[in-house]
């Protein structure tokens, strides 16, 4: 049987291995020991940081996936967006990037040269230089970046540091794998698939050099685990977390497309790590739920500040085009790690 | 008892498969075969947020949901429909006092009537009833919504000549007093308001 080629067939974060699976493997891993690595994955952090002088650190990532939209220079630009996001998670800015490629042999090479001038715009948006880049004959298509950014030492923005009282933003709406999903089937509106590519098309260096004049104490981009698995990350074990879902951002449409059950599998393989350690209150529906657990291509920011700070880094954020929120606040270890009211 | 194959298929394809095929059904067992768990997981939570009882198996050729499908008969209402069911509207308004009141009661029930499992076959608008298919109606949406899906909604002509209206009609279509009479005298449940 001849295989079809299809450009997408839904993917994005949604494609990611599961946490449960990726924490067995990487703990199994010697670690490495140099004291200039700084930041690297024994917290689960976005980037790796390496300190090369006193005043000069390298940030480098790497991120690629297989398309969760059609249009291959809208994915382009998705996937550069969402690679160069660790740089700005970790506070960092971007100054190179590699593209790294799979693409079938027998598919139109336009589609190729569209995806790749998608991420040319975004890197060079981002200030970075796109350096070259890696290729492979693949069945399925595959896109993303290698980054490498530069940092101060004394300014790295990790994904562990946040303390009680803090008080949690995110700067990107909730829904985007959801969305995606719902299109792949064909059941998502003009409207919510719009403010989807929007929202992940969106470079976070606009919020990040917002979140950085307020000296923030955690910081990670909320990717495939979702948003409560990113925050189960900075809690670290050690703290517990509210949640107010009144004030999440999000798609409107995403949550009648979860009541409608249209929920990628990797939004359940986060559930499943995760659902024993979260309490939802009676009020949040099956719907917020899922938008809660649901992996996020190229999701926004989720920081947390000194709460005196909150309301002004706020109202900046909210000058930018996305929909943004105080979410939640840190709070002591309490049984469960995460309550959603 | 029916059976949907969705081993190879990924998320959320055989929550849809499996929703197509309760729609179908009117009651008995729906068995669905998935090649993995998490598509399991999927499945349980829609019969679990749908309110269905359902078993589940590991077996050789993969996971097994077996869903029970409810009538929907039986949730809505005890008696058969014996025929189409007609919704009669005199009125714009609903009951006879207050009239902000009795305006504020006709949206709602229209909207209640369109979120009903089962929809009118028809609804027969009279009178002043015929102000709630033209524009500016507060209910248009909900008309609209349940004409998508299959009701017919005949609004009296006469009346809305009356009214001078004709031009303002945007759902269904403008009928006369021979097929608004035939269309009761036809029909096996009316609902007059």
């Amino acid at each position: 049987m001849e295989r079809e080629i299809v450009f997408c067939k839904g993917g994005g974060c949604t494609a990611k291995l599961g946490p449960a699976v990726l924490e067995k493997v990487l703990e199994k891993l010697p670690k490495t020991k140099d004291p200039n690595f700084l930041v690297g994955f024994d917290h689960s952090d976005d980037g790796a940081v390496y300190k090369l002088t006193d005043e000069l650190a390298l940030v480098q990532t790497l991120d690629f996936f297989p398309p969760m939209v059609e249009d291959p220079y809208i994915f382009g630009k998705i996937a550069a967006a969402n690679a160069l996001s660790d740089v700005y998670a970790m506070g960092g800015e971007v100054k190179t990037a590699l593209n790294i490629v799979c693409f079938p042999e027998e598919m139109d090479l336009n589609i190729l040269g569209q995806m790749l001038l998608g991420g040319q715009e975004k890197v060079a948006e981002a200030g970075g230089v796109l350096a070259g880049g890696h290729s492979l004959a693949d069945q399925d298509v595959k896109y993303g970046l290698s980054v490498t950014g530069i940092v101060h030492p004394d300014r790295i923005i990790t994904n562990v540091g946040a303390e009680p009282g803090d008080v949690l933003i995110l700067t990107k709406p909730l829904g985007v794998g959801i969305v995606t999903t719902a299109e792949l089937v064909g059941e998502s509106s003009p409207e919510a698939l719009f403010l989807a590519i929007e929202s992940m098309q969106t470079l976070n260096k606009y919020a990040a050099d917002i979140i950085k004049k307020y000296s923030p104490t955690a910081c990670t981009d909320v990717t495939g685990f979702g948003f409560l698995g990113h925050l189960h990350e900075m809690l670290q074990n050690k703290y517990s977390a509210l949640v107010f879902s009144d004030q999440i951002p999000l798609i409107p449409e995403a949550l009648t497309y979860a009541e409608d059950f249209l929920i990628s599998g990797a939004g359940q393989r986060n559930r499943n790590y995760l659902q024993e350690r979260v309490d939802f209150k009676s009020k949040v529906s099956f719907g917020m739920e899922e938008l809660l657990f649901d992996p996020q291509t190229s999701g926004g920011l989720l920081a947390s500040l000194k709460a005196e700070d909150a309301s002004q880094a706020l109202g900046e954020l909210q000058k930018l085009s996305l929909p943004v929120g105080i979410v939640g606040v840190i709070l002591e270890q309490e049984e469960k790690e995460i309550i959603v009211e | 008892m029916k059976r949907v194959d969705a081993r190879g298929l990924t998320c959320p394809l055989p929550v849809i498969e499996a929703k197509k095929a309760l729609r179908k059904m009117d009651e008995g067992q729906l068995e669905v075969v998935v090649d993995n768990i998490i598509s399991l997981q999927n499945l349980e939570k829609m019969a679990e947020q749908t309110g269905l009882s359902y078993s589940t198996e590991t077996g050789d050729d993969g996971y097994v949901i077996r869903i029970f499908a409810k009538t929907k008969k039986s949730r809505s209402s005890p008696l058969p429909a014996l025929g189409k069911t007609v919704v009669v509207i005199s009125s714009e308004l609903m009951g006879g006092g207050d009239p902000d009141l009795g305006a504020i009661l006709m949206k709602a029930f229209l909207f209640a009537l369109s979120e009903q499992d089962q929809d009118p076959d028809k609804i027969l608008l009279y009178n002043s009833g015929v102000k709630l298919a033209v524009e500016g109606s507060d209910s248009l949406a909900d008309l609209q919504k349940m004409e998508k899906r299959g009701t017919e909604i005949l609004s009296c002509g006469v009346c809305l000549d009356f009214y001078q209206l004709t031009e303002k009609v945007k759902v269904g279509r403008i009928s006369n007093m021979y097929e608004l009479v035939q269309s009761q005298t036809d029909a096996g449940r009316i609902i007059r308001l």
